[in-house]
């Protein structure tokens, strides 16, 4: 880490060159290697789950999967059919729609603060500021309760039963905020100077707005929603609590747990890790290629 | 996704200041008032309906209706029947907050100062889990340290595990929360240790600080408000949460608040009062703590 070190020794040594002794030197490599070797140990541990759920995928069980099976091989069918198992695929579907609607509309209601709180000055933005906070900071049982009494005593009257779009409702409500803080957090790491720069070249607001402010922004908007996306397709209390008789698909292994999981859950499970890794790797890739200059 | 270090406000890098232009004041309230409204109208107004809810009390002889009435019984109820179950719930909540700090900072300071143009790589493995369903990852940990298991057979063979199970203990239940809320505590302590100075920590080390030193007095204090805003993103939850207790715990001596509350939202008829006052006590609990914390630990005894 101290790559300027002969400067400053030189400083103090009296023009003497400053060499680390190589006491210091071993010992400061078996510090440095230590921390990514645990660091790499704790990625392993948060794996073991996900690997163990790949590997049962694969087993040949009687009843129900939850030990592996000795006299049955290894085998491919519910790789081969994972809609087999009865609802499986429809609260994957329900849980893929829920999660897009919610994270298309709370990144645009997100995205909309984040630049109101950053960029504007208004009375009450401090008041503003806790509102968006509150709701991280709220245990998800809470949420989940106090907008399951909202719906049946509040909103039935107006014809909403739980269902499908309770749970975007609240799926909106509890992602908006960590919309708020992740493109709030790209905001104000910007250099004002571009958009100062922009507006010397005679830039009008538009387009100064959409051909400076926003590109620079848009990597913050990206990872908003992609934060929200997993939150709400992983989400299991609040989602439990509004839904009704509606399933998705932590709430679909939720209530198969008890008669044991069918293996299909843990195809899809494995293969929504996979995606997801490859889809970040893709938008790693594509965004290192066309890193803008600046 | 630097994302959480700002949840607690912790700003601790360099930020632009916006350019002091006035701005259209209708142009500001047309940006706020549709996720305004929405944070009213599904996050301030339930609460405040569940709170008339906690107040309610029972019509005698008709099990499951209550009518509007100012009773706080319900709270003396929730304390002091439940008073056991909020203990384990701050107790669980706080030793998985603990653990998940021990294993989280190495991996973040690796990130952030070893990992080089791995870093996006550790990145992605640290967040991809969550779309294997951390519900089927509960599960699948309740069956490697069930008591035919791995780990637990392990133990048993070398006489280390006292009680001869890991499943159905608290153990097992802090093990559970430690693991699934360990990213909400990795990200942020990653996101201000990236963005901290490294020349400053540099500068440790010129001052003849060895490395230990350097990290006690420069690294760990530049990096607090993320591990302030970990430990809010891990404790919060965590204190919440019911499925670990039901998948991992037993029925009886693991139960935290979490299950209190859904069993008497969904199991118990005419729980709802109940529930919403455990509710409302569980929230004002976390809040009181969360507040003494960041009191003595926030920004000002920081710099």
């Amino acid at each position: 880490m101290s790559t300027i070190a002969p400067q400053s020794g030189s400083r103090s040594h009296g023009g003497a060159a400053y060499r680390p002794s190589t006491w210091r030197r071993v010992q400061s490599w078996i510090a440095g290697h230590v921390v990514m070797f645990s660091a790499l140990l704790v990625l392993v541990y948060l794996f073991i789950p996900v690997a163990y759920t790949f590997v049962f995928s694969f087993n040949n069980y009687r009843k129900s999967n939850i030990v592996w099976n000795p006299q049955g091989s290894p085998t491919l069918k519910h790789w081969k059919d994972p809609c087999g198992a009865p609802g499986v695929c429809d609260a994957l579907v329900t849980s893929l729609e829920i999660g897009a609607i919610a994270t298309l509309v709370a990144t645009i209601l997100g995205t909309m603060l984040a630049f109101a709180l950053v960029r504007h000055q208004f009375r009450g933005k401090a008041a503003s500021n806790l509102l968006v906070f509150i709701p991280m900071a709220t245990p998800e049982i809470v949420l989940g309760a106090s907008l399951l009494t909202l719906f049946v005593q509040g909103f039935s009257r107006f014809g909403l039963r739980l269902g499908f779009w309770t749970i975007v409702i609240a799926h909106i409500m509890f992602c908006i905020s960590f919309v708020v803080v992740t493109v709030k957090a790209r905001l104000q790491s910007l250099d004002p100077r571009l958009e100062e720069a922009a507006q010397d070249l005679y830039a009008g607001p538009g387009s100064t707005f959409w051909k400076v402010t926003f590109p620079l922004v848009l990597p913050g908007i990206v990872g908003a929603a992609l934060l929200a996306f997993s939150l709400s397709f992983d989400d299991f209390i609040i989602t439990n609590f509004v839904s009704g008789n509606e399933t998705t698909f932590p709430k679909f292994v939720y209530v198969s747990y008890l008669r044991g999981i069918p293996a299909q859950a843990n195809v899809i499970g494995f293969s929504m890790f996979v995606l997801a890794l490859l889809l970040v790797i893709a938008g790693t890739l594509v965004n290192n290629i066309r890193k803008p200059k600046v | 996704m630097s994302a959480f270090a700002h949840a607690a406000g912790g700003n601790a890098a360099v930020t632009h200041q916006d350019p002091p232009a006035r701005r259209r004041s209708w142009a500001t309230w047309l940006l706020l008032l549709p996720g305004f409204l929405w944070l009213l109208v599904f996050f301030v107004f339930p609460l405040v309906q569940l709170f008339t809810v906690s107040l309610q009390s029972k019509y005698p002889g008709y099990p499951g209706y209550y009518y509007r009435d100012v009773n706080f019984g319900n709270y003396v109820d929730a304390l002091t029947q439940f008073g056991a179950h909020f203990g384990r719930s701050l107790l669980f909540a706080g030793l998985a907050t603990l653990f998940a700090f021990l294993l989280a900072y190495p991996l973040a300071y690796a990130m952030a100062f070893k990992a080089g143009r791995w870093r996006n790589v550790m990145m992605i493995c640290i967040i991809a889990p969550f779309f294997t369903s951390f519900i089927l990852r509960t599960v699948a940990w309740r069956q490697i340290l069930a008591d035919d298991g791995p780990v637990a057979s392990t133990l048993n063979f070398l006489h280390l595990l006292p009680g001869g199970r890991i499943t159905e203990t608290w153990v097992a239940v802090v093990a559970g929360l430690t693991y699934n809320f360990l990213p909400f505590m990795v990200l942020p302590i990653y996101a201000s240790l990236e963005r901290a100075d490294h020349r400053i920590i540099e500068a440790g080390g010129d001052l003849y600080a060895n490395g230990f030193t350097t990290f006690r007095k420069v690294t760990l204090p530049m990096s607090m408000p993320g591990v302030l805003a970990g430990t809010l993103l891990t404790f919060i939850p965590a204190a919440g949460d019911y499925v670990n207790a039901d998948l991992l715990g037993s029925d009886r001596s693991t139960k935290m608040v979490g299950n209190v509350i859904e069993s008497q939202f969904f199991k118990v008829l005419g729980g709802f009062p109940l529930a919403a006052a455990l509710s409302f006590t569980l929230m004002a609990l976390i809040l009181a703590l969360v507040f003494v914390y960041i009191r003595r630990f926030g920004t000002e005894e920081l710099l």
